[in-house]
């Protein structure tokens, strides 16, 4: 049954690379694959307030609606990802019941409920130097000032698409690039870390 | 090893305890830590380093900087080794090999010299002149044997072994330059808290006053230097970059900085990290604190090695702990040059004369060098030099009344060291970059910056501030204020540092030629304008006379400026001799363009890790490892990677194809699909909608039915074409080709949110959330069915162009019975995650039936058999539905879609348009190229006209004979009838057919 | 290269974005109640203007919303980012003061001019 079937991550290749990236503590600075988590597109008009309320109902936690920022719950992650479209992660596996409920509670508002676990990996990059690796290929401003925990965004890390989150002030970032650009991603990144894992 | 008797005892930022050791023309130095090579050179005596770029004339270094036209490098050898470097900012390290360049056998016997003795015939624009004709000897003997004698260093011819990086930052205040007005530019700010930058090209910061004896708050300048920096470094939002160039400024303050980072080591050294970063800054305000660069005097024979920039001299001697000379004579129109000859008199230095082009002496620095008996020679011009690969000595006369001529009889000073100084140009280089405006200033004889187009402001010497206290000044006002506008700070200007009163300078005689024994051009000398070029100001005047008056044109012809210092020290010279020329005032003649980079810039910084596998994403579908592991080739489509066939043993691709169509036509074969574009598409309007981007009919598609349909833009040409399914009756499952896949749904987009926002639909991208596996052939049921056994597979349950949802090899999945190979063919989406599985589920389940992966070729050439168009093959931006044979994908009863109107427009709707149609060669073997172009008859001479040409092309194993496709004008006319393709060395005729070769009826399909 | 201000996400690099063209071009609501020039006119003809130009962007690499940009030709200084459906005529006047996203300002979204 599916259930019982690993689920694949996107830098297959590298499972090796990761295990010694993650073992390597040099100045603390990991790179590392995670399991893949459950993905939710969710779209929906943040003007009706039967969705925002029914969303929030359903999940736990409000729905983001300032840009660029995440809120969450036991069980889901909500990142903003534009004015009328949010990410919902969830453990791996629990996606399929959370689409359900929330397919249901909806009902007939005008919304689009998406199951989008195979369009993205995640990445996790934690440590001393994890905001220059990503300065190396990422126009963001990522500075403290500019960026902190809670926040997320779409953009372009080097010459591929991520969804960025920072996670705490270690500083942990997680990054989720399409599936299909995991392995480039975790070749990019593996070789920007480099320096700060002397 | 050679004792270096041109060291001071003391002094000089050098490291006497640190002596290093390297070797130039294959000679062992020693020099210190803290040396350049130019100082480590001249403190062994060495001025001759190079070779002219034309006429091979012995140069020596001129200037201190970055703005060095004569001393350029050959660093290292063998894969490390690089060319063009400027010895003036190479900093020495134990082991450093350096050479001459365009010399040879060597610098000191140089056999290009002759060009010297030939140097009549060889004026501005000689080569556009002289090696015209022929046109056919350009490419083969001219320019071969121009390049060899002419040019600059060598470039590697091996493989780069260092790595390169680049970082992205964001500040409230980038300062570019650190000398007195960039550091307290970058503290004013820095107390406001703002985020500052300060980078500076050399290895450490202080700018001129690193080569500077006077005091600020009573202490030596670089001490303040010293203790301001590690004031600096105490704010935690000040990033200080030292080898640092800011070397580009685009729009949106928006720079770009190349930092060396390892060049001052010892080579391989630091394998971790990056030799060289990019920084690309985006910067709320800039400040720019550049300094100024000293100008050269064009007098004759200007250019002998031991003639040097007087302040270069200075630096040398303060900075360096270095005398580039024993006995110097000055030659000024300047104040400046007096402190220059000051401190180089307390150096050590004897200074023969100060020859001053100025009618009258004033000011504190004369009375100074006249107090400490040091001859001055007012209203004088050095008329002549002497010396071969050493400045021996110089004439000195009398300028007469108009500045034009020289009087009286020469007078002649021994030295070995002549300093000159022409005035300053402030470093305006990086404001003119940002689209600044200039203004020429007459009283300083400079640009200046005049009118700012960013959010920049300069401060100090580039701004023609020259005195200490006013670039203190300047630049703590102008951080200050850039602080404030990047909102930190009320722009409160810190507590300036006490410096010492300076007098108001004396004001400079700007005679841009120093007039000489001959007029400009005649006699033997040269009064040289760009000293690495070899322009003089003979050829300007030649160039004007010959009317290339517009300084753009002066520079193209002449060369002026266009080396790797970009003319740092020679354009104001040739501009303001070709403005004289021309009896224009030098504002009205105006500058060349400034661009970037402000200093040569390594292509290996620029590309940084942007190389090999990181140079552009592969993108890779679920089942990639399999394919890999089962020898498949691949092929880029866009960014991905598609198997493109899988050879076994020694098949080539034509093997291999053939093999591959055989498997489908006749068993089945299964083709990784999962790069398609894959659009979810949700909300009451989603039906109406797609009826108004698709050219076909969508509102009545039933549920679980697929529907084949193609997107015109609005001008009526094929934009995109796929199958598009209805999952219920809000929601739809769009497919696109696999490069326009971003591209349509942001078009789409465009539609739903600026010209329809009130349809209530919603999309998103699912392409990668599948894994696709198609499935076709014969077999194709048979394998199906066993990996879903819950699903009722008979043609009647799950007929053609219908979508089911089951389990496959125990996976959630839906299943499209589409097809584009013309067989039987069910496209298996499962989730990406589980697409490895169900690949090798479909595998293991198949092979009783010999199921074959195949690739894109053969699926091009089953698609071709069926004659299925391609997006971007077939057609190209110019073709309708209609060109294509398609009529009946266009809609005639929708009132309107996208492309309708354009339909009957009378260029549309011609009916002679290039059409798509077969192509059968006469000779079945006969595989046309891809490209080829048509005709309608066999003969003639050209110009033949073109009537089409081939879009598709190959050898068709099903049908045992080559097959084409082609966009023939009046195409559908021409059925039947012959057309040709000539090739080079033959013409191949065809016979034009419907572009359908096989099952024409769709039986297969439909099975 | 260019920083532009998306109403949703804020300043981000030109890289994240597509180029749409001219901005305010509305589809015709009838195009075959037009003559060929004026469907013509519709498909090919665009002001080109020497200085100040609004025109159509894509935060491709963002939050997908298409958004108006007025843009000099000249110095490439942009003097507002507006979202879909704001008033054209209020841009001629109004001074350069679009603000950080807000997106409950998603229904100002209205057709093209």
């Amino acid at each position: 049954m599916a259930d019982t079937l690993i689920r694949q991550g996107g830098a297959t290749r590298f499972t090796q690379a990761v295990a010694s990236l993650g073992a390597n503590t040099g100045n603390g600075t990991r790179l590392a694959e995670l399991t893949p988590p459950g993905q939710i597109n969710l779209r929906g008009r943040p003007s009706d307030p039967r969705f925002v309320r029914t969303v929030g109902a359903v999940l736990g936690c409000v729905l983001p609606l300032n840009a660029n920022t995440v809120t969450s719950a036991a069980e889901v992650t909500v990142l903003w990802l534009g004015p009328d479209e949010w990410l919902l992660v969830t453990p791996a596996g629990e996606e399929t019941a959370l689409i359900a409920r929330l397919r249901e509670a909806l009902g007939d508002i005008h919304a689009a409920v998406t199951d989008v676990t195979g369009n993205r990996t995640r990445l996790r990059l934690s440590g001393p130097g994890a905001r220059e690796t990503l300065m190396k290929g990422c126009s963001l401003d990522l500075h403290p000032r500019g960026f902190r925990p809670g926040q997320c965004a779409q953009t372009l890390l080097a010459r591929g698409g991520i969804i960025l989150h920072q996670i705490d002030d270690a500083p942990t970032y997680d990054i989720y690039p399409r599936r299909s650009f995991s392995e480039y991603t975790w070749m990019w990144l593996s070789d920007a870390v480099a320096e700060y894992q002397r | 090893m050679t004792k270096a008797e041109f060291r001071t005892p003391t002094g000089g930022r050098i490291d006497r305890g640190r002596p290093v050791n390297f070797t130039f023309n294959g000679k062992a130095l020693q020099g210190y830590a803290g040396d350049t090579l130019a100082s480590a050179l001249l403190a062994n005596g060495i001025h001759l380093v190079g070779r002219s770029f034309k006429y091979h004339r012995p140069r020596g270094i001129l200037s201190a900087g970055s703005e060095e036209p004569n001393a350029l490098i050959q660093l290292e050898r063998g894969n490390r080794t690089e060319p063009n470097l400027r010895a003036t900012q190479i900093e020495i390290y134990e082991g450093l090999v350096a050479s001459s360049q365009n010399a040879w056998p060597n610098v000191e016997t140089d056999v290009g010299s002759i060009n010297n003795v030939l140097s009549k015939i060889f004026v501005a624009g000689f080569y556009y002149k002289t090696f015209m004709h022929p046109q056919s000897f350009w490419m083969k003997v001219y320019e071969p044997v121009i390049r060899r004698a002419a040019g600059l260093g060598k470039a590697p011819v091996e493989p780069d072994p260092d790595f390169y990086d680049k970082m992205h930052i964001h500040c409230d205040v980038l300062v570019a330059g650190s000398g007195p007005a960039g550091l307290m530019a970058a503290l004013a700010a820095a107390k406001t808290g703002a985020r500052v930058v300060i980078a500076d090209e050399q290895n450490e910061f202080g700018g001129s006053l690193l080569a500077s004896r006077e005091t600020i708050d009573g202490k030596p300048a670089a001490d303040w230097v010293r203790d301001t920096v590690e004031e600096l470094k105490r704010f935690p939002e000040v990033r200080l970059l030292p080898r640092t160039t800011v070397t580009g400024y685009y729009d949106h303050n928006y720079l770009i900085m190349a930092e060396r980072r390892t060049d001052h080591l010892p080579r391989g050294l630091a394998p971790k990290v990056s030799r060289q970063r990019l920084w690309k800054v985006r910067a709320s305000q800039v400040v720019l604190a550049t300094g100024a660069h000293e100008r050269p005097l064009v007098f004759a024979d200007n250019d002998r090695p031991g003639v040097m920039l007087a302040d270069a001299a200075r630096t040398y001697a303060n900075r360096f702990g270095t005398l580039p000379g024993k006995r110097a004579v000055v030659l000024t129109n300047n104040d400046s040059a007096y402190q220059a000859a000051l401190d180089l008199a307390d150096a050590g230095v004897a200074i023969a004369a100060i020859v001053d082009l100025r009618t009258q002496l004033g000011g504190p620095l004369a009375a100074q060098a006249k107090q400490r008996g040091i001859r001055i020679l007012t209203n004088s011009a050095v008329t002549a030099t002497y010396g071969a690969k050493r400045v021996t000595g110089v004439d000195v006369m009398t300028i007469n009344g108009s500045g034009e001529s020289v009087i009286g009889a020469p007078t002649k000073i021994d030295c070995d060291l002549v300093l000159m100084s022409g005035g300053w140009n402030p470093a305006v280089h990086l404001f003119s970059q940002s689209t600044g405006k200039l203004r020429y200033d007459d009283a300083l004889a400079c640009f200046v910056p005049n009118v700012s187009m960013q959010a920049e402001r300069s401060a100090g010497a580039c701004k023609a501030t020259f005195t200490l206290a006013g670039c203190l000044a300047e630049g703590a006002a102008a951080g200050a204020e850039a602080a404030k506008a990047a909102g930190h700070g009320e722009g409160e200007v810190p507590a300036l540092p006490s410096v010492e009163r300076t007098e108001p300078q004396q004001p400079i005689r700007p005679l841009w030629v120093v007039p000489s024994t001959d007029l400009v051009g005649h006699g033997k000398a040269k009064h040289f304008v760009d000293f690495q070029n070899d322009v003089s100001a003979a050829d300007v005047l030649l160039a004007s006379r010959e009317g290339y008056q517009s300084v753009e044109h002066l520079k193209r012809y002449t060369t002026t400026g266009m080396g790797t210092d970009q003319g740092k020290t020679s354009n104001v010279n040739a501009l303001a001799i070709l403005a004289k020329s021309l009896a224009s005032p030098i504002p009205q003649v105006g500058t060349t363009t400034f661009r970037p980079p402000y200093t040569p810039t390594t292509y290996g910084v620029l590309a940084g890790r942007d190389v090999g596998e990181l140079a552009d994403p592969a993108r890779h579908t679920p089942m990639h490892s399999w394919h890999v592991a089962h020898n498949a080739l691949f092929e880029d489509v866009g960014q991905w990677k598609r198997p493109w066939y899988f050879p076994q043993g020694s098949e080539d691709l034509h093997a291999a194809v053939r093999r591959e169509c055989r498997a489908v036509r006749s068993s089945v074969g299964v083709l990784d699909a999962s790069t398609l574009g894959k659009i979810d598409i949700q909300g009451p309007d989603a039906a109406q909608f797609l009826n108004r981007v698709y050219t076909n009919a969508f509102l009545k598609l039933e549920i679980g039915k697929c529907r084949y349909g193609v997107m015109c833009k609005e001008d009526g040409m094929v934009m995109d074409d796929g199958v598009t399914t209805r999952l219920g009756p809000n929601h739809f499952l769009m497919t696109t080709t696999t490069g326009n896949a971003a591209k349509v749904l942001d078009w789409l987009e465009d539609y739903l949110q600026t010209e329809w926002p009130d349809l209530r639909v919603f999309l998103t991208s699912v392409t990668e959330h599948y894994a696709t596996a198609s499935i076709a052939g014969p077999k194709a049921r048979e394998v199906v069915a066993e990996l879903a056994p819950d699903l009722d597979m008979s043609a009647e349950a799950f007929p053609y162009m219908s979508y089911r949802e089951a389990v496959v090899a125990g996976v959630p999945a839906r299943i499209f019975r589409i097809s584009f190979t013309g067989e039987l063919s069910y496209e298996i989406n499962v989730p990406a995650y589980n697409g490895l599985y169900v690949w090798e589920q479909i595998m293991r389940v198949g092979a009783k039936h010999g199921i074959t992966p195949y690739g894109t070729e053969t699926m091009h050439v089953l698609r071709a058999e069926k004659g299925y168009i391609i997006v971007g093959q077939e057609t190209d931006a110019t073709v309708t539905p209609q060109d294509l044979g398609m009529g009946w994908v266009v809609s005639k009863q929708k009132p309107d879609f996208i492309g309708k109107r354009s339909f009957s427009r009378e260029d549309t709707s011609r009916s002679d348009r290039k059409q798509l149609v077969g192509l059968l060669t006469e000779d079945p073997n006969e595989v046309l190229p891809e490209g080829a172009q048509l005709t309608a008859t066999a003969d003639g001479h050209p110009p033949i006209p073109m009537i089409g040409h081939v879009t598709s092309s190959y050898y068709s194993e099903t049908l045992g004979r080559s097959i084409a496709l082609a966009l023939v004008k009046d195409g559908f006319q021409r059925m039947d009838q012959h057309i040709f393709a000539p090739l080079g060395g033959k013409t191949v005729k065809c016979a034009v057919t419907k572009p359908v070769f096989y099952d024409p009826e769709g039986v297969r399909l439909h099975g | 290269m260019l920083t532009i201000n998306c109403p949703w996400c804020g300043p981000r690099d030109e890289t994240e974005f597509g180029f749409g063209g001219e901005a305010h071009r509305t589809r015709p609501a009838d195009p075959s109640a037009l003559s060929d020039a004026e469907w013509a006119e519709f498909l090919f003809m665009r002001t080109n203007p020497k200085g100040l130009h609004r025109e159509r962007w894509v935060h491709s690499h963002g939050c997908r919303r298409w958004f108006n940009v007025e843009r000099h030709t000249v110095t490439n200084e942009i003097t507002r980012v507006y979202q879909m459906g704001s008033a054209s005529e209020a841009a001629e006047t109004a001074p350069a003061a679009e603000q950080a996203p807000a997106t409950a300002a998603i229904e100002k979204q209205g057709s093209r001019s």
